[in-house]
């Protein structure tokens, strides 16, 4: 293995875990040739014709799916920190004594702390997707085998239909399923909304597994997940944990000091002439974000103009939005409430959405690059604006990418974020990771000023004659620095413990192992 | 005696922005320090540098300092070890950090007091952030929101966030203990640009002859001439009663402050909703504020979450002539600025009268008149000083008399 500087500066390796690796190139750049990957073709003579793939156990479909060491096993996180299924999966795994599998979650969560003990048992060898909390922390600490990789939701569904990552075995935990292997989020007791984070497992791992503890007779509908792709069905007592998965009441934020952050956010986007007749805009879960979406509603009202789409995380305020005709439709990733999951049920307008449709670069478009607004998060930034998500100040590694890749190639892309968390200044002279190029980054929103890229002239126009408190980015982090004082630079183990992907596959950083 | 040992600051899970410090004197060994950090990785050796300089300032060569940081700012730390070292090790000495300049500015006697916002003295973590809500005021508190055991403390707190945190422009207030413990507090607020002293529980005049031959002292001693302004609390029946005497005590009381909290508590009443209990006690205030040329100020509102409740108090409020309230969380900084400031109504009925005041002025007639009817004198002066408010919250251009006549 040999270090490459790549585009954006940062020194990645050719090589990962036995693999060839592209450097980054910037973005827009890099261009594979060849063939999407593809599954053996199959024949229904050897399916049942009845339609029923049930087997009494996961553990059955496991071994009929001819589980073995060195496979490559996905799981998905539609259940977010309800799901249970993808620790019994390496449960049963440790049992039929496996080695050196590879973990290809769609995210993880802090109750996939359960498997530390199979990477240091060497059931798991790496993970490819996320690693938050405390695996996140595992993985910093150099602990883990072989070298995480993490991806975004599209660049997920890029490396799989890529063939960058092959599927042994994928797992689908769903709220509801035939015996043919048609699956939905919309109803059952583990409702979560969507499969769509499934998508491309179904369409490309050899064998495909749905597991449900709410079984109806054929047919299963809507079926997001189709059981034209299913080898085996399982029932189960209990798939996922309610109360983990949705939540029953999604809050918009009390904390003064996030209010001012949405308040000024939604205040920029107005006075730069982003919200307007037709607009579409895109606003997650988190505090902040929710608020800036309830501050456009408020806007919108008071022009009498709507929005033509609004993409999900959706969660009660924006269902209230569509239902009170602020928007046409909501396009959605994932459901964060109840109301969310209720609305997609008997709402037409408000759809279902997939990696592939919203997020995957290699395609022929997808829709995030028409999205107006996005608002989106960051544990740093530079004065390039180049952006880190994954890694903390301190170095450790605590969250995946989720969609905030793909959604910077929207059309304006701001970051509402406090400029120092407890002492942290957020501003600095280099991230930690790079996670996303500066280019793509053009607003950030501190509740002591806001910083334009200079690359925006035309927000930068747009804003001139407004009394918006406009700064510098260089003059944010002095600000920063003068309220703190200047933070000590972090030293690192040279060891490379985890690779950030780029939405088309090369390799834009690495995470490197903590200094005792 | 002193003890060997002490501590001070905060320790919790919830804690944020604020550090615990315990220092244990010793005769030998030199400066130990055991730091636990939140921030260690960035901050950890200028958290070490820190505390070194602090010791070796107040001459200790020999201690074990063990300190739990959660990200507290320096002028947090240097707060708390101050605090211990003074337990230990009294002395005369400060240990300050400069002055920084954003903190130099003055404040006018008349200038517009609708909000103040309430920051309790020993809590820094509400400090930082507390000037970006832009209320008229903010008030560091050493009375009733620190508990007796933590006064000692927040005595550095307050003192250091004045001289270190930029409060960007709000009218920086600190509200002392009751008279005669407060007049110690002085001490700590009086040399680090404190624009206005709160003080509590006034029932005589006397009480702020103390506190200002007291300031009068500190202002020698340390040749300061900026302007410090008082703003006395009404809290009880006597405190009523007086309340002309104690406006009339200094030529530096600019406000009235009632505190109804504690004044239907020694009336005997249950405070209510519609508080017809101390109908008597504001208006008398306001009365008395008024009688001397100043303002009066109403008390908190306590129910944050109910802003529409908050606005008719203030509706009422307004209509006995307060000019202000305290707050105690900034989500009631917009409510209190909105609903304080002039009306459409109000503004555009004084907009006229300004107008025809100006017509009259021009004509050298001695009498203003609108339309049919006479404007007294007193009216005049109510709308030209609306105009003059509405002017500076920006609810009216500068220029409003030109685009006037073009309109």
């Amino acid at each position: 293995m040999k270090l490459i500087k790549n585009a954006i500066g940062r020194m990645v390796p050719d090589e990962l875990n036995g693999k060839k690796q592209v450097p980054f190139q910037g973005v827009g750049k890099y261009k594979p040739k060849g063939v999407k990957a593809a599954i053996p073709i199959r024949s229904v003579a050897d399916y049942p014709a009845d339609g029923d793939k049930r087997l009494p156990s996961i553990k059955e479909a496991l071994i009929k799916s001819g589980l073995k060491d060195g496979m490559t096993i996905s799981t998905h996180h539609h259940f977010r920190n309800g799901d249970i299924i993808a620790n019994q999966v390496f449960d049963i795994a440790a049992e039929l004594g496996m080695k050196d599998l590879v973990w290809v979650p769609s995210a993880s969560f802090p109750c996939h702390a359960h498997l530390i003990q199979y990477l240091e048992s060497g059931v798991i060898h790496h993970i490819e997707g996320s690693m938050n909390g405390p695996l996140g922390q595992f993985t910093s600490e150099g602990k883990m085998t072989g070298t995480g990789i993490l991806r975004s939701h599209g660049g997920r569904y890029q490396a799989i239909q890529d063939g960058d990552v092959h599927i042994d075995i994928a797992i689908i935990a769903a709220p509801t399923a035939d015996p043919f292997g048609n699956a939905n989020g919309v109803t059952g007791s583990s409702a979560c909304g969507l499969l769509g984070f499934a998508l491309a497992d179904s369409q490309y791992a050899d064998k495909v597994i749905v597991v449900t503890d709410n079984m109806v007779p054929f047919p299963c509908v809507p079926w997001q997940i189709q059981g034209n792709n299913v080898d085996y069905t399982v029932e189960v007592e209990q798939v996922g944990i309610p109360e983990k998965i949705v939540s029953g009441t999604t809050q918009i934020t009390r904390s003064p000091d996030r209010l001012l952050l949405a308040e000024l956010s939604a205040s920029f986007c107005d006075q730069a002439g982003l919200i307007k007749d037709g607009f579409s805009f895109q606003a997650g879960a988190g505090g902040t974000a929710l608020s800036i979406g309830n501050f456009f509603g408020d806007i919108m009202r008071e022009r009498g103009i709507k929005a033509r789409f609004a993409r999900g995380g959706s969660n009660k305020y924006l269902v209230q939005m569509l239902e009170e005709g602020l928007i046409e439709y909501i396009l959605d990733g994932q459901t964060f409430d109840l109301e969310g999951v209720r609305s997609m049920r008997e709402n037409p307008n408000h759809t279902d959405t997939s990696p592939f449709t919203s997020y995957n670069y290699h395609g022929k478009g997808n829709f995030n690059t028409m999205v107006d607004v996005v608002i989106l998060g960051a544990t740093e930034v530079d004065l390039d604006f180049n952006a880190n998500v994954v890694t903390h100040s301190d170095g450790i590694l605590l969250h995946g990418i989720g969609g905030w890749q793909n959604c910077l190639l929207s059309k304006t892309v701001i970051l509402p974020i406090p400029l120092f968390r407890d002492r942290i200044p957020v501003i600095r002279d280099e991230v930690t990771t790079i996670c996303g190029p500066g280019e793509l980054i053009d607003v950030i929103v501190t509740e002591r000023g806001i910083a334009i890229n200079p690359l925006r002239k035309d927000l930068i126009d747009a804003t001139k004659n407004s009394d918006l408190p406009i700064k510098s980015i260089q003059e944010l982090k002095l600000e920063a620095e003068r309220i703190c004082g200047a933070p000590a630079k972090i030293e690192f183990d040279d060891e490379i413990v985890a690779a950030i992907k780029w939405v088309d596959g090369t390799i834009i950083d690495v995470v490197r192992k903590i200094k005792e | 005696m002193n003890q060997l040992r002490a501590s001070s600051g905060n320790k919790s899970d919830h804690v944020k922005s604020d550090c615990y410090v315990e220092i244990e004197l010793k005769s030998s060994g030199g400066i130990q320090i055991e730091l636990k950090s939140k921030v260690g990785t960035l901050y950890g050796d200028s958290i070490r540098t820190l505390i070194k300089s602090v010791l070796q300032f107040f001459n200790m060569e020999h201690a074990h300092v063990v300190i739990e940081d959660r990200g507290a700012l320096e002028f947090v730390i240097a707060a708390r070890l101050e605090a211990v070292i003074q337990l230990i090790k009294p002395n005369k000495k400060e240990f300050l950090f400069d002055q920084i300049a954003d903190n130099k500015y003055h404040t006018e006697r008349d200038q517009i007091r609708f909000s103040r916002l309430y920051l309790p003295g020993n809590s820094p973590k509400l400090f930082i952030n507390s000037g970006i809500y832009q209320s008229h005021a903010i008030i560091l508190d050493l009375e009733d929101s620190v508990a007796p055991d933590k006064k000692h403390e927040a005595r550095f707190m307050v003192r250091n966030a004045l001289r270190s945190v930029n409060f960007y422009g709000s009218e920086r207030m600190v509200r002392i203990n009751q008279i005669p413990n407060g007049l110690e507090d002085l001490n700590f607020i009086v040399p680090h640009h404190v624009n206005l002293i709160l003080i509590p529980k006034v029932e005589n005049a006397q009480q702020i002859i103390d506190v200002d031959n007291r300031i009068k002292e500190i202002r020698k001693e340390k040749g300061m001439d900026y302007p410090i302004w008082y703003m006395p609390i009404i809290e009880s029946a006597l405190g009523v009663i007086n309340a002309f005497p104690i406006a009339k005590a200094s030529a530096n009381v600019v406000a009235l402050a009632i505190g109804l909290e504690d004044y239907t508590a020694d009336i005997g009443a249950k405070r209510s909703q519609e508080a017809l209990e101390s109908f008597y006690a504001r208006s008398a205030l306001v009365n008395a504020a008024k009688a001397a040329g100043i303002q009066a100020i109403d008390s908190v509102f306590s129910d944050v979450d109910d802003l529409e409740a908050l606005k008719q108090t203030i509706w009422v409020s307004k209509g006995l002539g307060f000019e202000g309230m305290g707050c105690i969380h900034p989500r009631q900084i917009p409510v209190i600025h909105e609903n304080y400031a002039p009306d459409p109504v109000e503004l555009t009925k004084a907009k006229r009268i300004v107008l025809a005041f100006d017509e009259a002025q021009e004509k050298g007639l001695g009498v203003v008149s609108l339309g049919s009817k006479m404007i007294d004198p007193p009216v005049v002066k109510r709308a030209l000083k609306l105009i003059e408010t509405a002017i500076s919250l920006n609810k009216l251009g500068k220029n409003w008399k030109e685009s006037e006549m073009d309109n």
